[in-house]
C-alpha cells in the first residue's frame, strides 16, 4: 500500500454520510451479507410472530397424517415441507420452533458477552494479581464439561429454557473474557491512553471511553459468530437430552425427535437441520462483513464496490 | 524454557485443583447412585451395603477427603457402573478419542493450510471465493445432523459403510468425514486471514525484489510467519476433539472418552465423571505444551 | 537510441483507492549510468517510489495499473517481458535496499539464510553461496560475521541490519542498486556511515545507484544528479549543485526553503527562577540505565530543545516527567513543589499545568473519536476549565488558532492528513491552557515542508501565549531556530548543556561535535568540503 499516494497537507475528504445510510449502502454492496440479513430477519420474525399464529396448528395431533412425505401440493402450504410422526405440519412446528431457538441463544450470548466482557475489561486494566485470579476462574470455567454442568442445571432448577440459557451462558464467557483481555493488554500500551492519562482521566473513564469502544467492534464479531456456536450446542444438548425438554420445541430437539424415524421419514431430520444451517451460515455472512464494515480502515473495500456496482 | 514449563505447570495445577473440588461437589447435587443401581424393591439393609462399600454414608466433606487420600497414591476409585477401576475404564476409552482426534486433526491440518494459502494468494479470484463459500458452509454446519444424514445416505441409502462400531477401518471414515468439516471451516478461514497478512508485509516484497519463486514466496516466506495463529486455533480444535465428540460418538457408537463421560453422568458414576476429567485435562496440558514449543520453533523472537 | 544503463520513459501508473482513481506517476522520465547515483526527491505522497516499484514489478495489479510508458534495460522494455524473465532480472541484475531493514529482512529466518537464498535462486551453488555470504557480511562490517550469519534480523542494531540488507542486495553483484529511503529511520552519525559505505561500494562495482529520499541533506552527500516529483510529476532534474543552487520550479524552491537550521538564533530570555527544576533522576529497566542522573533547569516561557539518538533516554525523561513512568530516584520541581511525590489528588491539578504533544498523531489520537470529542475531553475530564455551553466555540477557537477550520470538528483523525493530525493534538493539548507542553519528536514523523510549519505554530504559541516547551529531537538543525537552551543526550546522561548558540557554535563534548559533523547540510557545496575535509584527514 506504499506506493498509494497519501493525502498532502491541506486536503481533507468530503464529510461522510450519516451512519445508518452508510451501513445500509455497505450491505448492499456485499449481496451475501444481504442474503443473510434478509434471512436473520424472517427467522426473528418467525421467533416474534410464529407461536401466536401457528402455535395450535404445531400442537395438534393427526394421526391419519403421520410421518406424511414432504411436497405434497395437494394440503395446505403447511404441510409442503411433510409431518411428524404425530400427524403435526413439520413446517408450522419449525416455525413455532424459532422462538425458543433464537430466545435461547440470544439469551446465552447476551449475558455471556455482558459478564465475559466486563470481567476482561477488570482483567486487563487492574493489577496484575487480579488479573492472573481472573484468568484462573476463566480456565476453570473452559474445562468444566459443558454436559456435567447441563445435566446438574436439569437436575437441581428443572428442564426449562432460562436454565439451558445459564448452561449456554456460562460455558461462553470465557471467550469474550480472554479476547477482552488480550485487546486491553494491547491498547492500554497505545499513544492515545498515554494522552488521555496525561490529561487526567480516571481508570473508569479510560477503561470505558477509549478502550471499549476500539475493543467494541471485535465483540460484536465474535458475538455474532457466537450466536451460530451457541445455536448449534444447544441444539447437541436438546439432541443428547439434557436440553430443551418436550412439549417446548427447538430446531435441535426436532433433529433429535426425527433420529428414531430416520431410515422411513428422513424430513423429520432434515428441515430442522436445514433451518439451523441457513441461520448460522447467516450469521457467519454477516459477521465477516461486519469485520470490514466496522473498521474505518477496511470500510473502503465495501464503499468502493457500492459505487461500482450502482 | 524450564521456568516457563513450570510456571505454566503451576497455573495449570491450580486450574485443575479447582476444578476437581468444583465437580466433585457439585455432581454429588445430581442424586444418590443408589436408587439408579438397585432394584426398586430392594430393601433398606440392600441399600445401606451399597452405600457403605462406595463410602456414600459419610458426610461428603469426609468423602472428599478419602478421594483425595487415594488419589495422592494414584488411586481413582472403582466404576460403579463397570465394577472396574475407574481409571483403567477411562484409559480405554481415551486411546479411542485420542486416535480419532490425532487421525482428524492431522487431516483438517493439512487441507486447511493448502486451500486458505491458495485462496490468500489471490484475494477475490475464483478459487478464493469457491474455498470462502464452501468453508462457511462447512462452519456453520450442525455436525450431528451431517452425521444423522451421512448414515441415512452412505450407510442406509447406499450401503457402502457401517452405521457404528469400530471393527474395521471402514467404521472410522464417517466418524472422521463428519468430525473434519467444522475444524477444516474454521482452519481454512483463520489461515486465509493470517496468509493475506503475510503476504502483504514487508519482507514479501523484499523476497519479490530478490526473484524469488512465487510458490517459495508462499510457502517458505509467509507461511512460516503465518503459522502462529494458525497453531493457536488448531490447538483450540484439538482440544475440542480431545474432550470428545460427545454427539459423534454417540451416533456412531463410537466407545471414546465423550459416550462415556455422557454415560458416566447420567448413570451417576461419579468416580469416571472425575477421571476422564483429569486424564483429559492432562492431555490438553501436553498439548498445549508441545504447541508453546512450536511457537518457539518457528519464531526465533519468542525463544527467550 | 541513447543507450543508459536503466532507462524509465514517460511512465504513467494510477491505483484504485477508496477515493476514485489516483494518478500516482504521471509521465515520468529518468535514467540512471554506470557509476552515477540519481537521487529521486520527494515528500510523502509525491509517487516518489512508484517508478522504482514498476522496475521490480512489485506493483500489485489490481489495484496498481500500469498506464503507459516503458522502462528500458538492456535494450529491452521490462514492461513488456514475462514474469518468469523479470524475476531473473530481480535481484540479479537490479537489486534493491529498502527504508525500514527490520520488517523487510524476514523475521524467522536467519540472515545467512536470506543472502545466501538471493544467491541459490539464481542459479548459484549452495556452498559458493554461503562462503560468498561470510565475505559480504565481513565486507560490509558486521563485527564476528561468521556468528552474525546465524542470528536473526531482530538481534541487530537498526545500522546492522541497513547493512546486512546491502550485503543481501550486492550478493549477485548487480548493474543498478535502488535504495528506498535507506537512512530514514538510522540515527544522524549511523546514515552516515552507511551512505559512505553505499559510496564505496559503488567505486568498487561501478554499479548505478537510484536513491529515493525526502531528505536533501541526502542528496547533496550523495547524489550525481537529481529529480524533484512533487504530486506524481517531476518537477525538475539536474545536477546536484544546479539544482540546488539554481532552483527554477516553485516547490524546488520551497523545498530548499524548508530545510530547517538556516534562520536566527533565539538569545535566550533574562534569568529569573526557573518553573521547573529536575535534579538527578535515575530509571533503570532490568539491568538497563535508561537515565543516569539527568537534571535541568526550564524558566516560563523558554524552550528547552532535548537532543539525543535511540536510547539515549530522552523519550523515557519526558514520560517520567509526565508521570506516565515512575522514577527510581531524584526529584523534579514545579513551582517548587516535587511532582515525582504528589499525591493522586495534587497530580489530577497538575495535568492542566503540564501537556504533551506525542511523536505520531496517528496514534495518539483516539481513532474512534471526532475533532470536537479529543479536543472538549479536556473539560470533561476538567470541568472547572470552562461550562459546557461555550465548549462548541472555544473548540472553532482553538482550530483557528492552529490553522485548521471549525468545521473539522465533527470529522474523524484518518479523514486529515499528518501535518494536520498534528496540529489536532496541538489544539487538544492547548485546551487545558497549560504552562509546559513537552513535544516528544513531535515533528520527526511529517514532511519537511510540513515540519517547518507546524514548529511555526509552536513559536507562535510561544510568542503569544508563554508557554515553555520541552522538544525533544533527534535531530540537531530542526531544534536550532527554535530552542533558546539545548541539552545533548546519550546512553542516559546528559553530555552537552548550553544556549542554542553555545552547543551549536562552540560544543565541548566531543559527542555533540560528532553529531554536528554528521549531520548533512543541504548544500552540496558544503557536504562536498567536508567530504574532503574527512578524506584529508583519513590520508
Amino acid at each position: 500500500m506504499s506506493n498509494v499516494p497519501a493525502m498532502t497537507d491541506g486536503t481533507v475528504l468530503p464529510d461522510e454520510p450519516s451512519a445508518p445510510r452508510r451501513f445500509l449502502r455497505m450491505l448492499w454492496a456485499d449481496k451475501f451479507a444481504l442474503a443473510a440479513t434478509i434471512i436473520l430477519l424472517v427467522v426473528v420474525l418467525m421467533a416474534v410472530f410464529g407461536p401466536a399464529l401457528l402455535g395450535d396448528v404445531a400442537q395438534k395431533q393427526n394421526l391419519r397424517g403421520r410421518n406424511a412425505p414432504p411436497f405434497d401440493w395437494e394440503r395446505g402450504w403447511l404441510w409442503w415441507m411433510g409431518a411428524d410422526s404425530l400427524g403435526r405440519p413439520l413446517l408450522a412446528r419449525i416455525i413455532v420452533a424459532a422462538r425458543n431457538t433464537i430466545t435461547v441463544a440470544a439469551g446465552a450470548v447476551l449475558c455471556s458477552a455482558l459478564v465475559g466482557t466486563a470481567l476482561g475489561l477488570v482483567a486487563g486494566y487492574a493489577s496484575r494479581r487480579v488479573g492472573e485470579a481472573i484468568m484462573r476462574l476463566a480456565d476453570v470455567i473452559m474445562s468444566f464439561p459443558s454436559l456435567l454442568l447441563a445435566v446438574i442445571v436439569l437436575y437441581i432448577l428443572g428442564p426449562s429454557v432460562a436454565n439451558v440459557v445459564v448452561v449456554l451462558a456460562i460455558t461462553r464467557i470465557p471467550v469474550y473474557l480472554r479476547t477482552t483481555r488480550a485487546e486491553v493488554l494491547e491498547i492500554r500500551e497505545r499513544m492515545f491512553v498515554s494522552a488521555a492519562r496525561v490529561m487526567g482521566a480516571s481508570s473508569r473513564r479510560i477503561v470505558l471511553r477509549h478502550i471499549l469502544p476500539v475493543v467494541l467492534p471485535t465483540l460484536m464479531t465474535i458475538a455474532t459468530l457466537d450466536f451460530a456456536y451457541v445455536m448449534l450446542a444447544e441444539s447437541a444438548l436438546s439432541f443428547l437430552g439434557i436440553g430443551i425438554q418436550p412439549p417446548e420445541i427447538t430446531w435441535g430437539l426436532m433433529i433429535a425427535q426425527g433420529k428414531e424415524h430416520l431410515t422411513r421419514a428422513w424430513w423429520l431430520s432434515f428441515w430442522p437441520g436445514l433451518a439451523i444451517i441457513l441461520t448460522t451460515l447467516s450469521l457467519n455472512l454477516l459477521s465477516n462483513w461486519m469485520r470490514i464494515a466496522l473498521d474505518p480502515t477496511q470500510r473502503w473495500r465495501l464503499e468502493m464496490r457500492g459505487r461500482s456496482n450502482g | 524454557m524450564l521456568t516457563f514449563i513450570r510456571k505454566r505447570s503451576v497455573a495449570s495445577l491450580i486450574s485443575l485443583v479447582g476444578l476437581v473440588i468444583l465437580v466433585f461437589f457439585l455432581s454429588r447435587l445430581t442424586g444418590d447412585p443408589t436408587d439408579l443401581y438397585l432394584p426398586i424393591d430392594a430393601t433398606d439393609e440392600m441399600r445401606a451395603q451399597f452405600r457403605e462399600i462406595y463410602g456414600l454414608n459419610d458426610p461428603l466433606i469426609v468423602q472428599f477427603g478419602h478421594y483425595v487420600g487415594d488419589l495422592v497414591q494414584l488411586d481413582f476409585g472403582e466404576s460403579i457402573r463397570k465394577a472396574r477401576p475407574a481409571i483403567d475404564v477411562v484409559l480405554e476409552a481415551f486411546v479411542w478419542t485420542l486416535q480419532l482426534a490425532v487421525i482428524t486433526m492431522a487431516l483438517v491440518t493439512a487441507a486447511a493450510i493448502v486451500v486458505g494459502s491458495l485462496a490468500a494468494f489471490r484475494v477475490g479470484g475464483f478459487f478464493d471465493r469457491v474455498s470462502g463459500v464452501l468453508s462457511l458452509v462447512a462452519a456453520s454446519a450442525p455436525d450431528f445432523w451431517i452425521a444423522i444424514v451421512a448414515i441415512v445416505v452412505f450407510a442406509v441409502g447406499l450401503g457402502w459403510l457401517p452405521t457404528s462400531g469400530t471393527g474395521t477401518p471402514w467404521h472410522w471414515i464417517l466418524p472422521i468425514a463428519v468430525l473434519f468439516i467444522r475444524p477444516f471451516g474454521l482452519i481454512v478461514q483463520v489461515v486465509r486471514g493470517s496468509m493475506i497478512n503475510a503476504l502483504s508485509s514487508a519482507y514479501v516484497k523484499t523476497a519479490r525484489a530478490k526473484g524469488i519463486k512465487t510458490r517459495k514466496i508462499i510457502f517458505v516466506h509467509a507461511l512460516r510467519n503465518a503459522m502462529l495463529p494458525i497453531i493457536t486455533v488448531i490447538g483450540d480444535q484439538a482440544a475440542s476433539l480431545l474432550n470428545g465428540a460427545v454427539v459423534i460418538e454417540t451416533i456412531f457408537g463410537f466407545p471414546g472418552v465423550g459416550k462415556l463421560m455422557i454415560d458416566s453422568i447420567l448413570q451417576r458414576d461419579f468416580t469416571v465423571v472425575l477421571a476422564s476429567i483429569m486424564v483429559t485435562a492432562l492431555a490438553i496440558f501436553v498439548m498445549n505444551l508441545l504447541i508453546d514449543l512450536a511457537y518457539a520453533a518457528l519464531d526465533p523472537r519468542i525463544r527467550h | 537510441m541513447a543507450d543508459h544503463l536503466l532507462e524509465v520513459r514517460n511512465l504513467s501508473v494510477e491505483f484504485h483507492t477508496a477515493g476514485g482513481v489516483v494518478k500516482a506517476v504521471n509521465d515520468v522520465s529518468w535514467h540512471v549510468d554506470r557509476r552515477e547515483t540519481l537521487a529521486i526527491l520527494g515528500e510523502s505522497g509525491s509517487g516518489k517510489s512508484v517508478s522504482t516499484a514498476a522496475i521490480l514489478d512489485l506493483i500489485d495489479m489490481p489495484p496498481g495499473r500500469i498506464t503507459s510508458g516503458e522502462i528500458r534495460f538492456d535494450g529491452r522494455d521490462l514492461l513488456k517481458l514475462g514474469a518468469a524473465e523479470r524475476r531473473d532480472i530481480n535481484g540479479r541484475r537490479i537489486a534493491m535496499i529498502f527504508q525500514d531493514p527490520l520488517s523487510h529482512l524476514n523475521p524467522v529466518y536467519n540472515v545467512g539464510w536470506q543472502i545466501v537464498e538471493t544467491m541459490t535462486a539464481h542459479g548459484q551453488s549452495r556452498a559458493k553461496a554461503q562462503a560468498e555470504a561470510l565475505r559480504l557480511v565481513t565486507r560490509v562490517g558486521i563485527p564476528n560475521p561468521a556468528e552474525a550469519l546465524r542470528k536473526y534480523p531482530h538481534e541487530f542494531s537498526g545500522g546492522q541490519r541497513q547493512r546486512l540488507m546491502i550485503a543481501m542486495a550486492l550478493a549477485m553483484k548487480p548493474d543498478v542498486i535502488i535504495a528506498d529511503e535507506p537512512t530514514t529511520a538510522l540515527d544522524v552519525t549511523v546514515q552516515a556511515e552507511v551512505l559512505a559505505l553505499l559510496k564505496e561500494l559503488q567505486g568498487e562495482t561501478g554499479m548505478g545507484v537510484v536513491i529515493i529520499t525526502h531528505d536533501l541533506g541526502v542528496v547533496a552527500e550523495i547524489a550525481d544528479r537529481v529529480v524533484v516529483m512533487n504530486a506524481g510529476e517531476i518537477v525538475e532534474s539536474g545536477t546536484t549543485r544546479d539544482v540546488y543552487h539554481n532552483p527554477r520550479h516553485p516547490y524546488t524552491r520551497k523545498l530548499i526553503g524548508a530545510a530547517p537550521g538556516k534562520g536566527e538564533m533565539h538569545a535566550p530570555l533574562s534569568t529569573a527562577e526557573p518553573v521547573l527544576k529536575v535534579r538527578n533522576v535515575m530509571k533503570t529497566y532490568g539491568t538497563f540505565k535508561a537515565l543516569d542522573g539527568v537534571g535541568l533547569d526550564l524558566m516560563a516561557g523558554e524552550t528547552l530543545a532535548v537532543v539525543g539518538e535511540s536510547g539515549s533516554g530522552k523519550s523515557t525523561l519526558a514520560r517520567i516527567l509526565l508521570r506516565l513512568d515512575e522514577a527510581d530516584a531524584g526529584e523534579a520541581l514545579w513551582k517548587g513543589r516535587d511532582l515525582f511525590r504528589m499525591s493522586p489528588v495534587e497530580l489530577f491539578v497538575l495535568r492542566r499545568d503540564l501537556q504533551m504533544v506525542f511523536q505520531d498523531p496517528t496514534q495518539s489520537l483516539n481513532p474512534r473519536m471526532t475533532v470536537f470529542q479529543l479536543i472538549s475531553e479536556a473539560w470533561v475530564i476538567h470541568p472547572e476549565i470552562l461550562p459546557k455551553a461555550q465548549w462548541r466555540r472555544r473548540v472553532a477557537d482553538l482550530l483557528a488558532q492552529v490553522g485548521l477550520r471549525p468545521e473539522h470538528a465533527n470529522r474523524y483523525p484518518h479523514q486529515f492528513s499528518g501535518g494536520q493530525r498534528q496540529r489536532i493534538a496541538i489544539a487538544r493539548a492547548l485546551a487545558l491552557e497549560p504552562e509546559l507542553i513537552i513535544c516528544d519528536e513531535a515533528v520527526s514523523a511529517l514532511d519537511v515542508s510540513v515540519q517547518a510549519q507546524v514548529i511555526d505554530l509552536l513559536n507562535r504559541l510561544r510568542r503569544e501565549m508563554g508557554i515553555a516547551f520541552i522538544f525533544i529531537a533527534h535531530d540537531l538543525p530542526v531544534v536550532r531556530d527554535f530552542a533558546d537552551h539545548v541539552m545533548v543526550m546519550r546512553k542516559g546522561r546528559v553530555v552537552e548543556y548550553g544556549t542554542v548558540r553555545q552547543v551549536f557554535e562552540a560544543p565541548r563534548d566531543p559527542y555533540t561535535q560528532a553529531l554536528l559533523a554528521a549531520g548533512l547540510d543541504p548544500d552540496p557545496d558544503v557536504q562536498a568540503a567536508r567530504r574532503a575535509e574527512r578524506l584529508s584527514v583519513r590520508a
